[in-house]
């Protein structure tokens, strides 16, 4: 048994400009949980580019987790990557190191952009979630697609933060109005920040909104 | 006076805030090569320049610093370097 959860977020910046700010997506305020962040491991493969990193991260769990887990405050986890500008594609996939027996949770994000806007990102989000402690499987993978679920938002918005500090909307200063208010595709900074606030929205909305279902690994149990 | 940054919207404008190392002795190193690395992936590799050579010399650098961090504070590190992106580790879509 375990647990798999799927969802997507929509950024309202071009594949492109997602991309620059990719690595740049930490800190901000909706991560505070993430403390560090390291680069391990970097190469090119044919077009792509191949990253590895590890991120510490503050791991929350519920009173009644606590007495199972001893005191580890602080997890581990390794973040891989591809890069591929070729065909506008990120993909990064993320796991726990260390207390997997506990549990497990495995993500992979697919950056790539909306077919219907070239203007906007779409982050199509899977999580896997397993425990292996008896007893307590059934509860733990449910508090922890209960946590992804908040987390997936959270991201997003933190995410969206900082596209929008690295791409601030141009603001008028003083008398000059050659450079006033004009932004991507001429959109005036007012209806730039409706757009922003707007895909925060949607992103809630649709983390809202996204499938949990239960995913049986068939007779014989865990897989992992 | 706002200085005039073009309408191209794709310029990085502001400089973005720095994400911590490990552990703080590495924080030099690693501003140093994700300054290096940051330069190059957005004004070489999305360009189409594969070339990621020049900032390798501080990538070795700074991932000596990390792990050994990472033995003070037992992060398994063969586990860490196991693959799975990409390999028969990767998790599936349930069927």
């Amino acid at each position: 048994m375990g647990k798999y959860y799927e969802t997507t977020s929509t950024f309202n910046y071009a594949w492109d400009q997602l991309a620059k700010a990719f690595w740049n997506r930490y800190p901000n305020p909706y991560s505070t949980h993430v403390l560090s962040e390291d680069t391990l491991f970097r190469e090119v493969r044919g077009s792509q580019l191949y990253s590895r990193r590890l991120l510490t991260k503050t791991n929350r769990m519920p009173k009644w987790g606590e007495g199972i887990v001893r005191s580890s405050h602080q997890v581990s986890i390794v973040e891989e990557s591809y890069v591929n500008p070729k065909d506008k594609i990120i993909t990064t996939y993320t796991r726990n190191i260390g207390f997997t027996r506990i549990m497990s949770v495995v993500e992979k994000v697919i950056y790539s952009p909306d077919p219907n806007n070239p203007g906007q990102t779409i982050a199509y989000r899977s999580a896997w979630i397993d425990s292996n402690m008896y007893g307590f499987r059934r509860p733990i993978e449910s508090f922890g697609i209960e946590r992804f679920r908040k987390n997936c938002g959270q991201a997003a918005l933190g995410f969206n933060y900082v596209l929008n500090s690295i791409y601030p909307p141009k603001v008028a200063t003083g008398a000059n109005v050659q450079t006033v208010a004009v932004g991507r595709f001429g959109e005036t900074t007012e209806k730039m920040k409706e757009k922003a606030r707007r895909a925060g929205e949607k992103a809630k909305e649709r983390a809202g909104l996204s499938t949990v279902y239960a995913a049986s690994t068939g007779p014989g149990g865990a897989d992992s | 006076m706002e200085e005039s940054q073009g309408n191209s919207g794709n310029n990085i404008e502001t400089t973005p805030q720095f994400m911590n190392s490990i552990a703080d002795e590495c924080n030099d190193l690693k501003k140093a090569y994700d300054d290096c690395f940051n330069a190059w992936f957005s004004e070489k590799f999305l360009k189409g320049d594969r070339n990621l050579s020049k900032c390798d010399a501080l990538l070795q650098l700074y991932t000596v610093c990390v792990k050994n961090a990472m033995k003070v504070k037992s992060i398994d590190i063969n586990e860490v370097e196991k693959e799975h992106l990409g390999t028969e580790n990767e998790r599936r879509k349930p069927s």
